[in-house]
């Protein structure tokens, strides 16, 4: 991170005055507590008991009960709610993973090969960056009955994998991060096309890939209104209909609150792996580039 | 957490849009008269789908799976009604796969009768006679009044009673009020002790209509032909009246019901009572943990003195959704599930449900005083306020937007614009805007 660490030496920019480093300190600090509020106020809230819950301040500790409430969730309905995690991981991880992958291909082909039609297939594609995934839900529920698919794993997964939004910036990436040479040279040394892309214009794009990865991952993970729509057999589930659905059954059953509540903090945590080690990929990708 | 709960409900709205632009497709072409669907048993073994919110539903459906191994149930599950399985429901008929049997609660029935989507199960063996079994006021809600029809079997209801702190009102010397105008002295006297003796609710609206009920009103009536809309029928504005006297002399809380706010209102002894449902002792014994064994149970106030009229809030039936290939079977299972003992006491165990039958009350369940009522048995007062429901009461085919528009008024009234009787003309205006533009004949 040279790029970020090295000292200021360039004096032909404006100097920042102190007041406006302050200033725009004070900014970000504002909007990280605010930001930060939601989730302190749910880790907090996750350590408490039922008594404690209503009772106490909303954002500091009570006792602390954070081990019992995750150990009563587990053992709710046979540990439902792990079950729901596991889908979650395995729709958001490999829909994202696919759809990294289709994004990328397409986004090379559409930037690194001419043909007919190139551009119309782009814009139908940005087309599809428009149209909101909640505004597709009904309709391919629709196909999906037509089929006969849906509260299937492949009612939520095959909508997932695509990412028109992926394909533009697999595009953009490709254009300006893999040179034209690079694939010529690749092409006199004998090597198939298929080949080049998977050995040479990953490698490029791997930024590129893993923002799309991140963003697809988050997307899918987040992802309440397909589900809610496909699915009907709670094993197949993923966790925001699960606990949305427990969260809607909090007037008969009182006690779903505090899984609901646990629940949610759990569901957030692969979310934070995802980001905290893939984070790394993206940043050593730009710093290779910047170096060039 | 509450990033999550905003985008289900950015969802929902998203929802209920949708549903209601499929709503106007299918309300017109159904003449609302057909006679009850042929119901014969099925040849062979078949499976039964069933979409319930109740949670633990998997316990009595595995009693009956077990009894009966040619029909076996599966159960499924989806969020409350309101949060999205009705619409999934109608999706889902839409397309030609719903579930076999699927929980409706009595407020949404009318809808899926007026868009054609339950089933008529009257001629389906034992369906007829079961009506003995239920609570009265039940079964005219699954019939609809109408000849040779049943469209749900009943499962559970909400008789309300009045919550209240027993302590709270011994120490302070106030008599637990038995009709609506003591009821409004006690107010004033709990708001000189720095109390209140209730919260009245903004968003819960079938809460209200409970009080309406109670009041021997109507919202909503159907003469076969068309339907009546009358939110602002003399007793339904009379309960209006009334509240918005009490949240004018500021003798009512308006803490948004069902937040921590709400639950830390009556756990720090803030609100004295309760008018609810049955079902509102577990809400109460969760929200309010601090106040375990002060709490008690009595009849709802009366209008007239010595009169013994009670609400109803809540309630789910029964019933088989159109393109059902197994009309018999599923209704078999639909009796069984809301009349035998043993599937009654597993649906109370399991999701605290208060039965529709006439018998419901004496599970085993309900016998027994409990001790965050201070030993009392509550389930007595309100088994008795069950059979003093009135049985006419009728829901609208629109409650969803009745709801919305009401509560919209209701929030106006307690911040100080309107009233609650504005909200209701406004109301019943909007609600008959609104069958009009879904093709269902009113009445003006």
């Amino acid at each position: 991170m040279s790029a970020t660490k090295a000292p200021v030496k360039k004096h032909n920019g404006p100097r920042e005055s102190l007041f406006s480093r302050s200033g725009a300190m004070l900014v970000m600090a504002i909007c990280t507590f605010y930001f930060l509020i939601p989730i302190w106020w749910l880790f907090v809230a996750a350590t408490k008991d039922r008594g404690d819950f209503t009772s106490s301040a909303p954002l500091w500790f009570a006792d602390f009960n954070l081990v019992e409430n995750i150990v009563n969730l587990a053992n709710y309905r046979d540990g439902l709610f792990f079950q729901w995690m596991l889908n979650s991981i395995l729709y958001a991880g490999a829909g994202a993973a696919v759809a990294t992958l289709f994004a990328t291909m397409m986004g090379y082909a559409l930037a690194k090969y001419s043909f007919r039609g190139r551009e119309t297939l782009f814009n139908v594609v940005l087309g599809g960056v428009l149209v909101p995934a909640t505004a597709l839900a009904l309709p391919l529920f629709l196909v999906f009955s037509q089929v006969g698919a849906t509260n299937t794993f492949w009612s939520v997964f095959l909508p997932s994998i695509v990412s028109p939004f992926g394909v533009y910036l697999a595009r953009i990436y490709a254009t300006s991060s893999v040179p034209d040479e690079l694939v010529e040279a690749a092409r006199i040394d004998g090597s198939g096309e298929v080949r080049t892309f998977f050995t040479v214009a990953t490698r490029l794009m791997t930024p590129a890939m893993v923002t799309i990865f991140l963003f697809q991952f988050v997307t899918i993970w987040n992802n309440f209104f397909l589900p809610l729509i496909m699915l009907r057999d709670e094993k197949l589930f993923p966790v925001t209909l699960g606990l949305y659905i427990w969260n809607s059954q909090v007037n008969q059953i009182p006690e779903i609150r505090a899984y609901v509540i646990i629940g949610a903090l759990l569901s957030i945590i692969p979310l934070i792996i995802a980001f905290l080690s893939l984070q790394r990929f993206w940043r050593s990708g730009l710093g290779t580039g910047a170096l060039k | 957490m509450a990033n999550r709960i905003a985008r289900a409900g950015g969802a929902l709205v998203l929802v209920s849009a949708l549903a209601l632009s499929a709503c106007s497709t299918g309300a017109g072409t159904d003449g609302g008269t057909d006679a009850a669907d042929a119901c014969t048993p099925s040849d062979g073994p078949v499976t039964l789908s069933f979409t319930t919110w109740l949670p633990g539903m998997e316990d009595a459906a595995a009693i009956w799976n077990e009894q009966n191994p040619d029909i076996q149930v599966e159960v499924q599950t989806g969020p409350n009604g309101l949060g999205g399985t009705y619409n999934n429901f109608f999706n889902q008929i839409e397309a030609g796969n719903a579930p076999d049997l699927g929980q409706i609660e009595y407020d949404a029935l009318p809808n899926f009768r007026v868009q054609d989507g339950v089933v008529n199960i009257a001629s389906c063996e034992g369906v007829m006679d079961a009506q003995d079994e239920f609570i009265d006021w039940t079964w005219s809600q699954v019939t609809f009044g109408e000849e040779d029809s049943v469209y749900a079997i009943p499962q559970d209801t909400g008789p309300e009673a009045l919550f209240y702190r027993a302590d709270l009102f011994e120490a302070a010397g106030i008599d637990i009020p038995t009709t609506w105008d003591e009821y409004a002295e006690a107010a004033a006297q709990i708001r000189e002790e720095g109390g209140y003796i209730t919260n009245f609710s903004q968003s819960d609206i079938n809460a209200f209509a409970g009080l309406v009920w109670q009041a021997d009103g109507q919202w909503f009536e159907n003469d076969g032909e068309a339907w009546d809309v009358t939110l602002d029928s003399p007793e339904s504005l009379k309960v209006a009246d009334y509240w918005q006297g009490l949240l004018d002399d500021d003798l009512v809380a308006t803490l948004p019901a069902w937040t921590d706010e709400w639950n830390n209102g009556y756990n720090s002894g803030e609100v004295w009572s309760w008018v609810s449902a049955v079902w509102g002792a577990n809400s109460i014994t969760s929200g309010a943990p601090d106040t375990a064994g002060n709490w008690a149970v009595a009849p709802m106030p009366q209008w007239n003195e010595g009169d013994s009229a009670a609400g109803n809030w809540g309630g789910s039936s029964t019933a088989v959704l159109k393109g059902s290939e197994h009309p018999y079977e599923a209704a078999q299972f639909a009796l069984w599930l809301n009349t035998d003992p043993e599937a009654l006491a597993s649906m109370n165990a399991t999701a605290n449900i208060y039965p529709a039958t006439k018998t419901g009350g004496d599970l085993p369940a309900f016998s027994e005083g409990l001790d965050f009522f201070g030993g009392q048995n509550i389930y007595d007062v309100f088994a008795a306020a069950g059979a003093e429901v009135n049985p006419d009461f009728t829901w609208g085919p629109t409650m969803t937007q009745v709801y919305t528009d009401v509560a919209d008024g209701f929030s106006g009234a307690i911040s100080g614009s309107g009233t609650l009787t504005d909200a209701l003309t406004t109301g019943q205006q909007k609600t008959i805007d609104a069958m009009k533009a879904a093709a269902i004949a009113v009445n003006e």
